[in-house]
């Protein structure tokens, strides 16, 4: 099965509405669900034999990542996760495809794009956990704080991207947003400043098929990448499954972006295979046959065959990553679990940059009031 | 007598509404196969169809934007937003548009729009699922706001709103919708914009609303055992206030706390306290209290639990309140 084959939602979809989202035959791609690499005519690839290994060693990391939070999720130590399963080469594709000095503004689901970026999972896992609100900085990894309030990055991705034309840098912004963010206003309007000013910016949607409970068909009417022609520029869907593809398409479309050739839209055409999050339960809208077709799409197995078939990788090589990823989950496991909490009184220190006085007395207060308990207990 | 969650209460109050008006409609994201992240739609598309519970695009400044053009040609939409956090985008239609179409057309055009907003935290949830924005409506003039605390007033008073001719922002205290209560649907419920003295008592008059009347009333009962004698009223019509209920009782007391999750500069507490302080000063014994969240953005989760007025700060404020 290629990705322009259709899927079938769980509703009770007439024919009509099927056939106009249907997924492009158009769709880039460069390695098939079976591993084979095919050629296209715009796009093309050429790593060395250890970057293509290291895409791999990404997609696994990434994985094991999530799947060790979904797990500590359920033990209690989260209160909530995001799986990205299904999304790993839209992410570590486009991320890796990303110059060091360009920016990316994620959702709250980039956990592959952070890794990337190298923001330390365990800082991803505070915010799930409780323990913080993001808290890294943005300048330092060169990716944005997770953002919740859906479709609200993209217009920071836009103005980040301006600050560079009026600073003369030469660098390029990536705005992650999801297909049932496409549909917010602050998305649409994103997209009108890019184009007017003409700003480096790729708009990088990850059409995982699902917003919690919404198909597709209940934000758009047309293939997502086709909306950049309305605005004025150019749109691609690419094969999100396929992180050579991601690779090659986002890595042009930033090349053409900090060359002055202004915004683009990257639709990734992807799949959510987990739960919208640990609190959904998706077994109430959508059917198991839909996810059965997605996993013989899966973006690791696929290049997984890619490096047996062209001998790009030894046994031994498999064999490493795996235990490297069960380090890492292992230490993730550990690291989280001995998580402290935060002091109650860390909620005042950054609600402003000088503490007013009003506020500094409402903290202090508090703090006498926390310690006369202490005060109880010692009594 | 049935015994429902608050979230029951709402998803059997909404049924009812539905039956009785035809043109009532429900909008939202994920409010119909899901039935709602909170399951208060449960079932409703199921049974009245998809015209009528209607899944909307992810865009809330949509979702209230349409309602308004639904009202106008004789609907009355119910807006759910998903979580309190998400409904700025829609701040713009509810501020600029839905609260003074009545007042723009000199009377002509009626707004029966309800939106109902899950709110306040103590849920363990991540940023912008714990928000307490209703300070920002009942400042908004043409907007009528109410809050309920259980599952009897979520039943009745949903229904009551979506029969309001005004705008009625309905806020759902979502850290509460497990809880139970038997419900009598066969009564006649109290009016919409009236308080309710859910505890008479002669010493401290605690106000809440929404979340926190549960939290006054486990404060009453501790309390009892110092032998202070609380009167807990829930506010449930945060704007307008029901200030016949509120002054009645302070006038007895002689003490006032309002409770609130929200953070108290500008609050719902300040209001009351306001009013209190202009209506009833020589009865008062001590100023009016507020126990209120804190004046910062809601904190990481795991520090909800100080950041969020509980029993303890709540019998401390009593205290504060009778030493005077
Ligand atoms: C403004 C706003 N409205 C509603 C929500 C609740 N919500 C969280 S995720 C989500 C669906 C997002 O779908 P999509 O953009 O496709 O991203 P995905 O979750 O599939 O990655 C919704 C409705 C929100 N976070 N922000
Ligand atoms: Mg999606």
């Amino acid at each position: 099965m290629g990705i322009g084959d259709s899927f079938v939602t769980a509703g009770d979809l007439d024919a009509e509405r099927l056939t106009t989202i249907n997924p492009d035959p158009e769709s880039v791609q460069l390695l098939t669900p079976e591993g084979e690499r095919v050629e296209h005519p715009d796009y093309e690839i050429s790593l060395s034999d250890a970057e293509y290994c290291g895409l791999y060693r990404d997609l696994v990391m990434v994985r094991r990542i999530d799947v060790e939070a979904t797990a500590l999720q359920r033990q209690g130590e989260l209160g909530i996760w995001a799986s990205l399963l299904g999304q790993e080469a839209a992410q570590v594709g486009s991320g890796r495809a990303m110059a060091p000095d360009d920016m990316a503004f994620p959702t709250y689901r980039e956990h592959g794009v952070a890794w990337c970026r190298d923001v330390d999972p365990l800082v991803l896992l505070g915010l799930f956990r409780g323990t913080n609100l993001g808290g890294w900085d943005p300048r330092a990894h060169n990716f944005g704080l997770y953002t919740i309030v859906i479709g609200s990055q993209t217009l920071h991705a836009t103005g980040y991207a301006m600050g560079i034309q009026r600073d003369g840098g030469e660098n390029a912004v990536i705005a992650y947003f999801g297909d049932g963010a496409s549909s917010q206003g602050d998305v649409n309007e994103a997209f009108v400043y890019a184009a007017v000013y003409n700003a480096p910016v790729i708009f990088f949607c990850q059409n995982n098929q699902w917003a919690i409970s919404e198909p597709l068909d209940r934000q758009t009417r047309i293939p997502l990448y086709r909306r950049a022609s309305g605005f004025g520029f150019p749109g691609v869907r690419v094969d999100g499954n396929d992180v050579l593809a991601v690779y090659a398409v986002t890595k042009a479309a930033l090349d053409d972006a900090r060359s002055g050739q202004g915004p683009r839209l990257i639709e990734a055409y992807t799949y959510r295979m987990g739960a919208h999050t640990t609190s959904d339960d998706p077994t109430r809208y959508r059917l198991a046959a839909e996810l059965e077709a997605w996993r013989l799409k899966d973006p690791l197995e696929r290049m997984r065959s890619f490096l047996y078939k062209q001998q790009l990788a030894e046994k031994s090589f498999f064999d490493d990553l795996d235990a490297e990823a069960d380090d890492l989950a292992r230490n993730l496991r550990r690291a989280c679990r001995e998580m402290p909490d935060p002091r109650p009184l860390e909620m005042f220190a950054h609600a402003y940059s000088d503490t007013p006085p009003l506020l500094a007395e409402q903290r202090d207060r508090f703090g006498t009031y926390l310690g006369s308990f202490a005060e109880e207990v010692a009594r | 007598m049935t015994i429902l969650t608050l979230a029951k209460g709402l998803n059997e109050g909404l049924r009812r509404a539905m039956e009785d008006d035809p043109k009532v409609v429900i909008m939202g994201e994920d409010v119909g196969k899901l039935g709602g992240v909170f399951r208060v739609t449960d079932g409703l598309q199921k049974d009245f169809g998809e015209d009528r519970v209607i899944d909307t695009p992810l865009a809330e400044s949509g979702i209230v934007g349409t309602a308004i053009g639904l009202a106008m040609r004789g609907f009355r939409p119910v807006c759910e937003i998903q979580f309190d956090g998400f409904v700025f985008p829609a701040f713009d239609q509810i501020v600029t548009q839905l609260a003074k179409m009545h007042n723009r057309s000199a009377g002509n055009v009626p707004m029966p729009v309800t939106i109902r907003i899950p709110f306040g935290g103590g849920i363990g949830a991540v940023e912008h699922h714990s928000e307490s924005p209703e300070a920002l409506f009942c400042h908004t003039a043409g907007l009528k706001v109410v809050a309920c605390s259980n599952s009897v007033d979520a039943y009745f008073m949903v229904q009551q709103a979506i029969a309001a001719d005004d705008p009625v922002i309905f806020f759902e205290p979502k850290r509460r919708y497990w809880e139970k209560a038997d419900v009598d649907t066969a009564r006649t419920p109290d009016a919409l914009h009236t308080a309710r003295v859910i505890r008479p008592g002669a010493d401290v008059t605690v106000l809440a609303y929404g979340p926190m009347v549960k939290t006054a009333m486990d404060a009453a009962t501790a309390a009892e055992a110092d032998g202070h004698d609380l009167e807990v009223i829930d506010l449930r019509t945060l704007s307008p206030l029901d200030m016949t209920t509120v002054l009645d009782s302070v006038r007895h007391t002689g003490r006032c706390v309002v409770v609130h999750e929200a953070p108290g500069n500008v609050g719902l507490g300040a209001e009351v306290a306001a009013r209190v302080t202009e209506d009833a000063f020589y009865s008062l014994e001590a100023p009016v209290l507020r126990v209120t969240g804190f004046d910062t953005p809601y904190p990481a989760s795991r520090l909800e639990e100080d950041y969020l007025p509980d029993l303890d700060r709540v019998l401390d404020a009593v205290d504060r309140s009778l030493a005077f």
